[in-house]
């Protein structure tokens, strides 16, 4: 009897779903990813030089091809008071990684927005997009050299919007500091923190824009790699200042046709602490910094293109160890890359993308690449953040 | 200095002091709560005419209008999903969620066509509710005013008599625009056209025409030339009077069939704004039906 009341709850929920997408069933999509790979240095061997490895996904994707990362997002609204949402990544060596699993408020009201869990940090423009979103298939070099990829801490971050015509967006977030450049320390309180603000708003109906500062603050307590069997390890103090910038136009506002898009990054880093490397250990300090700029144009439906230009400045890195005794990160280089890209999007649900791209990263090294990019999206339809 | 302190004004202006606050997702439900609200309400079109309500984008000047809005009218049935979510969650603002009173879905008061039997994304963006855009069809506008002016009037109870006047002064006038609208289309009854999108489909309904072709292959994806050109080869056994376009899709695709079927394209406002004579709901319809009887001339 329970069994049959509970088949026919099942059916009326499948029949209820077919009227309103989901009508009480979290939102589900799922974003399928693959790409074929050309480098001409082997990506195993990939290193940004003059910059400590940060550990992340940074290496350029596998030569020929390769499963990218499946996304499963699960979104829904919890109650009246709270959200929740997850996106769970599968990536191909057969892994489950939570990229982010949090609630968020929806009555504290007042502008004021309470986020917990796992979540991509608001610090910087692209910082909180999905991958699947990016406009590359790859991350800008400060991200990959400052951040690992990006920033997504388990923590709290609390936001307010203020009352304004012109958005004005403040927040800070406090975290456990479970990835690069801290250290997951074992201890009580935040292992590292972030402040951000943005402004935004429109110059006209053509043109909307959006800027930013951002601060992150971390404590790494022997920060290790290891390279070519010497292990090298950083324990003091990590600052990291973003300041980022996009713009969009389209004609009228109606992105459908045309539309264009300028993004740009810039971030700085110091470091001051203790450096031991092979044993001995000496004072270190560092300043240094990266940039990128890129720009995306669709100039026909389904159609874009896009450019992005990467450097990062080695800056100035002092220890108390000699060249002799410390030389990797003493390396006085400033790695550049170019990229191109043209994606192809037969509906909003599917893309396919040829990327180029000239990778200085390695002193006195240039990969090419090229690669071949597919991008699906099943299920519910995303929203996507400006 | 006098551009400085405009600038800094600019930046520290306040939303306008008015009772309600609403944010209006597109110029219709825009000019829908003008006529309602009076002077008793300050209203924020996110949208203009000119774009494509699918594919707006959380811009920041929305999240910063959301923030401060007392009620969000928008369409519903998921028309706004690609964005007014995100719009809601960012903007911190508990009384425009989902589910409360300062939430207001148009669709909700009204039966919707073209319920699909079966979604799949195989068949375009087809939204699983029904056809969202219920605007064209003045039997639904009397709905969403007659529930919306109810809403406004119980959000903001002093002002409760004055929504309630304005409704009611609204629907009549409302009521005799759509018998004069009835008689003056009438010999628009049985015209066939090609539409650009399924968007006109609730005027075609309500004015008896016939839609005998979309420009796009499927809901939400551009026009390709296959697909125009097995249009055309439709067209000659089963003509069209004429191919309509809102004031936001592109022309071209419309051009170019128009040029070969040799019959008029026509770009019909849409929505408030559309056109120079649609600057509100009433100017919206009538100068819809002006263009499409001079097509059917």
């Amino acid at each position: 009897m329970l069994r049959k009341l509970w088949c026919a709850a099942a059916l009326a929920a499948a029949m209820q779903g077919a009227q309103a997408q989901s009508a009480f069933n979290p939102d589900l999509s799922l974003i399928l990813q693959g790409t074929a790979a050309y480098s001409s240095q082997n990506p195993d061997d990939y290193r940004i030089s003059g910059f400590a490895p940060s550990g992340g996904e940074v290496a350029p994707p596998r030569r020929g091809f390769s499963l990218g990362e499946s996304e499963l997002v699960v979104s829904s609204n919890i109650d009246p008071y709270f959200r929740g949402q997850l996106v769970a990544a599968l990536t191909p060596d057969n892994t489950v990684e939570v990229e982010e699993a949090f609630f968020q408020t929806l009555q504290l009201g007042r502008g004021v927005t309470l986020k917990g869990g796992r979540f991509l940090s608001a610090i910087g423009y692209q910082n909180p997009i999905h991958q699947h979103a990016w406009d590359f298939q790859d991350a800008p070099l400060a991200y990959k050299a400052f951040l690992g990829g990006r920033w997504n801490d388990d923590g709290v971050q609390l936001k307010w919007i203020a009352p304004t015509d012109l958005l004005v967006e403040l927040g800070g977030e406090a975290g456990r500091g479970r990835g690069f450049p801290a250290s997951d320390p074992n201890k009580n309180g935040a292992g590292a923190w972030t402040l951000f603000g943005h402004v935004g708003g429109d110059l006209s109906t053509s043109t909307a824009w959006r800027a930013g500062l951002s601060y992150l603050n971390a404590s790494p307590r022997d920060r290790s790699f290891e390279d070519g069997g010497i292990t090298q390890s950083f324990s003091g103090k990590s600052r990291l200042w973003i300041a980022d910038f996009v713009v969009k136009w389209a004609p009228d506002g109606n992105a459908t046709t045309t539309n264009f898009k300028l993004q740009g990054e810039f971030f700085r880093r110091a470091e001051t602490g203790d450096l031991t490397f092979n044993g001995m250990t000496g004072d270190y300090s560092s300043r240094q910094s990266g940039w990128y700029l890129q720009a995306v144009y669709q100039f026909m439906p389904r159609w874009r293109v896009g450019y992005r230009y990467d450097r990062l400045d080695h800056g100035t890195v002092s220890s108390g160890l000699t060249d002799a005794q410390a030389p990797l990160l003493l390396t006085d280089y400033n790695p550049t890359r170019n990229s191109a890209m043209v994606d192809w999007s037969l509906s909003e649900f599917s893309r396919i993308r040829l990327q180029l791209a000239s990778d200085k990263s390695r002193a006195g090294v240039t990969d090419n690449q090229a690669l071949l990019q597919v991008i699906f999206n099943l299920g519910a339809h995303g929203a996507h953040t400006f | 200095m006098r551009i400085l302190f405009s600038l800094l004004l600019y930046g520290v202006a306040v939303p306008a002091f008015a009772a309600l606050n609403i944010f209006a997702c597109e110029p219709e439900w825009g000019a829908l709560a003008r006529e309602l609200g009076g002077d008793k309400a300050s209203v924020y079109v996110a949208s203009t005419a000119l774009q494509d309500p699918h594919r707006i984008e959380a811009r920041p000047s929305l999240i910063a209008r959301a923030r401060s809005a007392d009620l969000a009218i928008c369409t519903g049935a998921e028309l706004e999903i690609g964005w007014m979510p995100l719009v809601q969650t960012q903007s911190g603002n508990g009384k425009i969620q989902v589910g409360q009173p300062g939430w207001f879905e148009a669709a909700s008061v009204v039966p919707l066509l073209e319920k699909p039997e079966r979604v799949d994304r195989s068949m375009g963006d087809v939204h699983p509710a029904g056809n969202p855009h219920i605007h064209l069809d003045p039997r639904n506008i009397e709905r969403v005013a007659a529930a919306l002016g109810e809403r406004m009037a119980s959000l903001d109870q002093p002002n409760a008599g004055s929504y309630s006047e304005r409704t009611k002064s609204f629907l009549e006038r409302w009521r005799a625009a759509r018998a004069r609208w009835e008689k003056e289309a009438a010999p628009l009854k049985g015209m066939p056209l090609v539409v650009y999108h399924k968007n006109m489909t609730y005027l075609i309904v309500w004015l008896g025409m016939r839609e005998v072709g979309n420009l796009e292959p499927k809901p939400g994806l551009p026009p390709t030339t296959a697909h125009l050109a097995d249009l055309l080869a439709r067209l000659a056994k089963d003509p069209a009077k004429a191919i309509v376009r809102s004031a936001y899709n592109d022309p071209r695709p419309g051009e170019w069939l128009a040029a070969r079927a040799k019959i008029p394209s026509l770009t019909l406002p849409f929505t408030v704004g559309g056109t120079d004579k649609a600057q509100d709901l009433f100017g919206l319809y009538d100068d819809s039906i002006a263009r499409l009887l001079a097509a059917a001339r």
